[in-house]
């Protein structure tokens, strides 16, 4: 139901927008971010970027950025004849690699439990399904739990959420960070414009997250030429060492 | 400063990789050793994915091979014959060895396989070389060499060669052998494995002292090679950026251990290097015996 009003409020929203007064154009959620891509270079220790944007009147805004998806397997120790060995795992397909999120205010303060649950806004609302589909709730819940702590654990997950602060009532900004141990991949970055209760407007920036020089030339050359890169690891290994021998049997 | 692996993707600090690679450098010169069985857990330890840390091990110990090989080839310590013997062994091994650590890594159980070689093989090493040295320590008069026999029935084996250098004639099944044995163990530890081969040539082989490290570090050469290429095929795991940082520390530091440990006396060489390898295994078996903090892990799943 409540999606259907917020559809309706934003088919309203539009229709108004396009064919009425200038003063309703200022309704807009307008954002960017200061770059749309996060090189990962041989120095690479982390980056940030800002995220900044008006929202065009009153409300709240949310920004969840969401990293590429993979599937994991999530594995549980059991102790076995006195040591702990992997055990029972899980499968879980859709896993984002990276997930954070930044809001004006407490989340629970303007956002509706249906809304973020629909949206996914938050990692409580992550939609982790088992690959095997059906299983024990309990366990199900378990070993999702233990996927999102560990992320978390990673850094890779969003532990609270970050603020976004608004300068003057209009303008607003928040941080995006990210650690050296960021996946590569395409991102998405979503804000959500949230009035009353009510979603106004979604707006989505695209991010690329990706290797460059060196490194890429690397992992590009292991990828897709793995023999002559192992070949040539040994190579320049085995050159390394003959250098070294030869260098301090001078000495 | 901070520095990117391109392949393990983590960012680690330089220093600390220079560090690692000069300490274990130069415990690797004081005791004669490879020091891989040192590295491959430190590396696991500061948060190199186990199959990267032990891929990218073959490749470094390539390196520290070769240039201990040519310090003893100079010497004419190397018997070229009986190296090629073990390595012919070796190659298989290893081979068998990386195919088995593949099956093993799709089975999530890769990371308790090479626990539990660290644990067995280092305990088995260190102790027998505890007991020994510290017996050698107590009647320091009799100094024996270590005795040059065959066992009975390897003497009855096919394809007899004359390994000159060793002054042997035995089976070449002998030594294959063994390099097939160590090859596989060599795979899945990330070691070259010369703290299982010497004493398995000294013992079952009866080779002279004299030309053990130099023919083992060159068959060594070979098999760490031929892990170091089968593991970039297999498993993308080989990470030069990560093998050459540890390099340039290692051939540093042991520079530095040789000098040191030649004003060491022998037995009490021994006596330290066994001390830190029971060492090792000690740490590596309590881990693995005390409940973890995280009982959970991640795996990246299949396609």
């Amino acid at each position: 139901m409540r999606t259907l009003i917020s559809s309706l409020t934003l088919t309203v929203g539009l229709l108004f927008n396009t064919s009425l007064s200038l003063a309703e154009e200022r309704e807009h959620l307008v954002v960017d971010l200061s770059a749309h891509q996060v090189e990962i270079t041989a120095g690479f220790n982390g980056a940030e970027l800002l995220l900044f944007g008006a929202t065009g009147g009153k409300g709240d805004v949310v920004v969840v950025v969401r990293g590429p998806t993979e599937s994991t397997i999530v594995r549980r120790k059991d102790k076995k004849g006195g040591i702990w060995v992997n055990g029972e795992n899980m499968r879980f397909d859709n896993v984002p690699g990276f997930y954070a999120i930044a809001a004006t205010r407490k989340l629970d303060a303007f956002l509706p439990w249906e809304l973020a649950k629909d949206k996914e806004i938050g990692t409580d609302f992550l939609t982790l399904v088992p690959h095997n589909g059906k299983g024990d709730a309990v366990a199900t819940r378990n070993f999702r739990d233990a996927l999102i702590r560990t992320k978390k654990k990673a850094g890779l997950y969003a532990n609270e959420v970050s603020e976004v602060s608004f300068l003057g009532n209009l303008l607003f900004r928040t941080d995006i960070k990210f650690p050296a141990n960021v996946p590569v991949g395409k991102y998405s970055v979503d804000v959500y414009l949230i009035r009353g209760l009510e979603l106004v407007e979604i707006k989505n920036t695209p991010l690329v997250v990706k290797k460059i020089g060196i490194e890429a030339g690397i992992f590009y050359f292991a990828k897709h030429h793995a023999l002559a890169y192992g070949i040539f690891a040994v190579l320049i290994a085995a050159f390394a060492g003959w250098l070294a021998g030869v260098i301090f049997k001078k000495k | 400063m901070q520095i990117y692996l391109p392949i393990a993707e983590v960012s680690v600090n330089v220093f600390l990789l220079l560090g690692m690679g000069g300490g274990v450098g130069f415990l690797s010169g004081l005791f004669g050793v490879g020091g891989g069985f040192l590295m491959t857990p430190l590396l696991i330890f500061i948060g190199i994915p186990s199959p990267i840390a032990v891929a990218t091990e073959a490749n470094q110990i390539v390196a520290s091979s070769v240039s201990g090989v040519l310090a003893h080839w100079r010497r004419g310590n190397v018997d070229f014959l009986m190296g090629t013997m073990l390595l012919i062994g070796g190659v298989i091994g290893s081979s068998v060895g990386v195919w088995l650590f593949t099956y093993l890594k799709s089975l999530g159980q890769i990371d308790l396989v090479i626990k539990l070689s660290y644990v067995i093989f280092l305990g088995i090493i260190g102790s027998l070389m505890f007991i020994e040295s510290l017996r050698s320590m107590l009647k320091k008069n009799s100094q024996a060499a270590p005795k040059r026999k065959t066992h009975g029935w390897t003497r009855n084996l096919p394809f007899k060669m004359r390994f000159r250098k060793s002054r042997l004639y035995i089976s070449a099944l002998l030594p294959i052998g063994i390099g097939f044995l160590v090859g596989i163990l060599s795979a899945i530890m990330g070691v070259g494995g010369g703290f299982v081969m010497v004493p398995a040539m000294i013992y079952l082989l009866g080779m002279p002292t004299a030309v053990v490290v130099g023919t083992s570090l060159f068959q060594i050469i070979f098999v760490t090679a031929n892990v170091t290429i089968l593991q970039a095929v297999n498993n993308h795991a080989v990470d030069v950026v990560l093998a050459l940082t540890l390099l340039v520390g290692a051939v540093i530091g042991a520079q530095f251990g040789v000098r040191a440990g030649a004003k060491l006396h022998g037995e009490q060489l021994r006596i330290l290097l066994a001390l830190m390898v029971i060492g090792v295994c000690v740490k590596i078996g309590f881990d693995l015996v005390v409940q973890p903090d995280e009982l959970y892990s991640l795996g990246v799943g299949g396609h």
